[in-house]
């Protein structure tokens, strides 16, 4: 009986009363806890209500909106910026609109096509009816528009024609940078130039890159460059201007460049970078390479003499010199009058073996390391036999980008250590590999300096700045054969010589002699007046003050004992 | 004999009318009713707005889901109507083969159901693609309602006994799908009903520890019921995107709405016509509009209940009280999970959402409230 009890417990219900008594006392029971369960819905819904007025109201204000079209994030460019060093703009994204055809909506494609050229009138009319009845959901009619072109184009109201919002990148400098900075195409995908080499970080656009480049020290560099190309007729130009202590280029132009939002335009020869991609014999330029390496390894000194009184035959080669001196030198008097009979013997006492070592040290013998695609491999010579090694000597038998030289003589002016050449801005100069020591650096700088006060790199001089440098001429290979009046004048310098700090590069191609030059085309008559120009305006904007020549500190540094080179008896 | 005044008046029926029509007319809950129809034409509203961004997201008609949801809602309507004419009795014939039908419907749904997002909860019958649990719920109410009356009334009747192992049953086949959601709300029909049926408090309290013991377990050994619970309490563990953009809808929407058809936020939630349609609403029509929403719910809700103060049949009041239970609770659980206030659960709003085996068999349900809260003098 007690489970009986039990389960009327559990109803709830009372066994003692009567049914009829007992159902209005269930119905009873369950009208009250109706109340209970309807009291629970209206907590229910007021809470439902709280909560909406929660999200409607009291949320809007202090939570982001909603993306709307106003949100100045959404100006954020696709593409990062590049900047030169100081943070100049050199590259940019602007927002533009690009027309397009939905052609399945286009209604007469002829009538269409009509109107349409009534706003953009340069279209062609054959190819746009072509474009407009080709039933194709997109079809590029005319990509980035100017406001302009897009407010006509839209008040024209042809169905069919669709705007898509787009960034085309752009060049505030034009053509200053076009050999460092590249192009994109269409699609902003980067083709040439650090947009290529660097195109994943800029679509990636964690803020702008950083080049190592000066706008003002780039535009001092080309308005020379290009000056000197236009005063002796050249076919094309390069500049470099590199920091010796980092491997940072600060400038680099090649001409004829080639403007950057039309690359298309321009000539291929245009848009070949002769800094870096062009491979050169850049002659005497070499001696300093070659002179350096005889100091280093001891195999001569500032004294050693060096017979040069009569060309110099090696099988069927005969090496001579241009301003032939037929007698015997110094080494100082070798680099004054550039004596390539000179240098072929100073190589000869070091031997092929040295002088293929040094310049793997200086990276002549592999690609230059620049973050550019545009990069040309060295010709050296394959077996590298002893006449290689004395054309070598002077800069012949081997042929380098403008950007490898301008790297090596960093070396040897830096004080003897290499860091490889880049154009992305450096803090601080990197640790580097040393080649040469201190003390050949040191007299380098001074032999340098000689050639400009005593040598074929007077037309440099500036005063204040105690330049220092080499001038090569070489005369260009055209199909295998040297032509005698294609030359490729190079000048390198470093400045100023008592603590350099960068070295400047011009190369001149194909380079014509004028009245001024007494016809003269050599390096030593056109590139080197125009290095001279470029530090004269490069050295204020990089806080490079001139010295006095008579300075106690910069006649010690740059003192040099010149002397006549004779036949040593001893020597026999 | 015809009154005088039926003529005369704009009544469609006259109070002498002893026709079918006549008398359902002046016996049924015509309030309850307007409100049924008024949700319905909200639904009909909404679905429009909402579903075209997502019918053409799966390159279909844009009018796909709105051709077809008129039609369940008529198919409703029709239902809801038809089952209204019944008597008590009718009602629970009507029920008791539908539990029976839909419980075979689940048993069979692991075996030739199609799995969607995971779940095995549709079969394919004659053409037409059904969810039973949501058929289930409606007879359930009514079937373990009659249950607990006659175990009430009749000392020899095991009614409580029977129940319980219907709510055993139902559970078990909702979980093998799974669907957590539908056994919440079958277990609450069952939970008020018990409640109703006069069950000791001290017993509520216990069944409520019960109720919470289930909600940890189900928490601890239902992956998915795990995961969406960590992520509602933790919004940065996972991904929340539909319940973000849901409440980014609210925001959008304001006060007064965008206006019909004016939203975006909408075209970036993937259940907008169905689970989020309440999101859609608050982007388009604004928080007044919501908040009729909730009244018409709360309204329906409060009107069928005041309805049972005056009934003397205990099953009537059970089984009412159960299919409101399972609506109201479906409404509140929606749009709570909309508004993020408790995580989001599979569930639709009724009447509202798209769908047509929920449409259907919320409307059998109101189709039996209806029956069952008739005015029945002489009895």
């Amino acid at each position: 009986m007690s489970f009986m009890r039990f389960s009327y417990w559990l109803r709830g219900d009372r066994p003692e009363l009567g049914p009829d008594q007992r159902e209005r006392l269930a119905i009873e029971t369950a009208r009250n806890r109706i109340f209970i369960t309807g009291a629970m819905f209206i907590v229910g819904f007021t809470w439902i209500t709280y909560g909406l007025v929660d999200a409607s109201v009291l949320r809007q204000g202090n939570e982001p909106a909603v993306a709307s079209g106003t949100d100045a994030r959404e100006l954020k460019t696709e593409r990062a910026d590049i900047v030169d060093r100081n943070g100049i703009l050199l590259a940019t994204d602007l927002p533009t609109n690009s027309l397009y055809a939905d052609a399945r909506v286009v209604k007469d494609p002829v009538e269409s096509a009509d109107m349409l050229l009534t706003a953009l009138p340069d279209l062609d009319r054959d190819t746009l009816i072509r474009h407009l009845s080709s039933r194709k959901a997109f079809v590029w009619i005319r990509r980035n528009l100017t406001p302009e072109q897009q407010y006509e184009v839209n008040s024209l109201g042809v169905p069919g024609l669709n705007f898509q919002r787009e960034e085309r990148r752009v060049y505030p400098h034009g053509r200053l940078f076009s050999h460092v900075l590249g192009f994109t195409d269409i699609d902003n995908n980067g083709i040439a130039g650090a947009e290529r080499e660097f195109d994943n970080e800029l679509r990636i656009n964690n803020g702008p890159l950083q080049l190592s480049v000066d706008t003002r020290v780039q535009y001092a560099l080309e308005e020379e460059v290009e000056s000197a190309m236009e005063t002796y007729s050249a076919v094309g130009a390069a500049g470099l201007v590199m920091d010796v202590y980092t491997g940072e280029v600060i400038a680099m132009t090649s001409l004829p460049n080639f403007d950057p939002h039309r690359p298309g335009q321009a000539p291929a020869d245009a848009r070949f970078n002769r800094s870096t991609l062009g491979v050169y014999e850049m002659g005497s330029v070499f001696k300093l390479f070659n002179t350096a390496i005889a100091l280093e390894t001891g195999s001569a000194n500032l004294n050693s003499v060096f017979d040069a009184t009569e060309p110099l035959r090696v099988a069927r080669f005969s090496i001579r010199d241009y301003h032939a001196e037929n007698r015997w030198l110094t080494v100082p008097e070798i680099l004054v009058h550039s004596s390539n009979i000179g240098s072929a013997r100073m190589a000869m006492a070091f031997g092929g073996a040295t002088q293929q070592k040094y310049l793997k040290k200086l990276g002549m013998l592999d690609k230059p390391e620049i973050e550019l695609p545009e990069v040309g491999g060295p010709l050296v010579p394959n077996p590298w036999r002893e006449i290689n090694t004395m054309t070598i000597a002077f800069g012949h038998g081997i042929a380098v980008t403008p950007l490898q030289v301008v790297n090596g003589i960093s070396t040897i002016a830096n004080g003897g250590i290499r860091r490889p050449s880049t154009v992305l801005r450096q803090d601080g100069a990197p640790a580097g590999e040393r080649v040469f020591s201190r003390e050949t650096s040191d007299l380098m700088r001074r032999l340098m300096r000689l050639v400009v006060t005593e040598g074929s790199g007077k037309n440099a001089e500036v005063a204040g700045y105690f330049l220092g440098g080499k001038t090569g001429t070489s005369e260009k290979l055209v199909n295998g054969r040297y032509v005698k009046n294609a030359r490729m004048s190079t000048f390198v310098a470093a400045f100023p010589m008592q603590d350099p700090k960068y070295v400047v590069l011009v190369t001149l191609d194909e380079p014509k002699g004028t009245k001024k030059t007494y016809g003269f085309a050599t390096a030593g008559w056109v590139s080197a007046p125009a290095v001279g120009k470029v530090v004269t305006r490069i050295a204020p904007l990089l806080g490079i003050e001139p010295a006095n020549a008579k300075a106690p500190e910069i006649e010690q540094a740059l003192q040099i004992e010149l002397r006549k080179g004779e036949r040593k008896l001893a020597s026999f | 004999m015809k009154s005088l005044f039926g003529h005369n008046t704009n009544i469609a029926f006259s109070r002498a009318d002893t026709s079918v029509l006549g008398i359902w007319w002046w016996t049924v809950d015509r309030w309850f009713l307007a409100a049924i129809i008024l949700l319905m034409g909200i639904g009909a509203l909404l679905v429009m707005s909402a579903s075209p961004p997502v019918a053409d997201r799966i390159n279909v008609d844009s009018f796909h889901f709105v051709t077809r949801q008129f039609v369940f809602l008529g198919l409703a309507a029709a239902c809801m109507f038809s089952i209204s004419l019944l008597p008590v009795k009718w009602v629970r014939r009507l029920a008791s083969i539908m539990f029976l039908g839909v419980i075979f419907l689940l048993i069979i749904t692991p075996f030739i159901g199609s799995e969607i997002k995971g779940a095995v909860r549709w079969i394919h019958l004659a053409g037409v693609t059904i969810q039973p649990s949501e058929f289930l719920k409606p007879a359930f109410a009514v079937v373990v309602a009659w249950m607990f009356a006659e175990g009430r009334l009749n000392p020899n009747f095991p009614g409580y006994i029977v129940s319980s192992l219907m709510l055993a049953l139902c559970i078990f086949l909702l979980m093998i799908q799974p669907d957590f959601g539908q056994t919440v709300v079958v277990t609450s029909i069952w939970s008020v009903q018990i409640f109703l049926a006069g069950l000791p408090i001290i017993l509520v309290f216990c069944l409520g520890l019960g109720a919470v013991g289930l909600a940890v377990s189900a928490y601890l050994i239902l992956p998915h019921v795990q995961s969406r619970v960590d992520r509602f309490l933790d919004p940065a563990s996972g991904d929340n995107y539909q319940i973000e953009r849901s409440m980014e809808a609210f925001m959008n929407g304001g006060i007064m709405g965008r206006g019909p058809g004016e939203g975006w936020v909408k075209n970036s939630i993937p259940d907008a016509h169905s689970d989020f349609i309440f999101a859609v609403a608050g982007e388009e029509f604004g928080l007044l509009f919501c908040v009729l929403v909730v009244g018409v719910f709360a309204f329906i809700i409060m009107r069928g209940l005041s309805r049972l103060m005056g009934e003397r049949n205990l099953f009537v009041v059970l089984a009412v009280t159960g299919i409101l239970v399972q609506f109201g609770l479906q409404a509140v659980i929606n749009m709570a999970s909309t508004l993020q206030l408790v995580p989001p659960k599979g569930m639709t709003l009724p009447f509202v959402s798209y769908g047509g085996s929920a449409t259907i068999g919320i409307a059998i349900g109101m189709g039996f409230v209806l029956a069952l809260t008739r005015k029945r003098p002489g009895e």
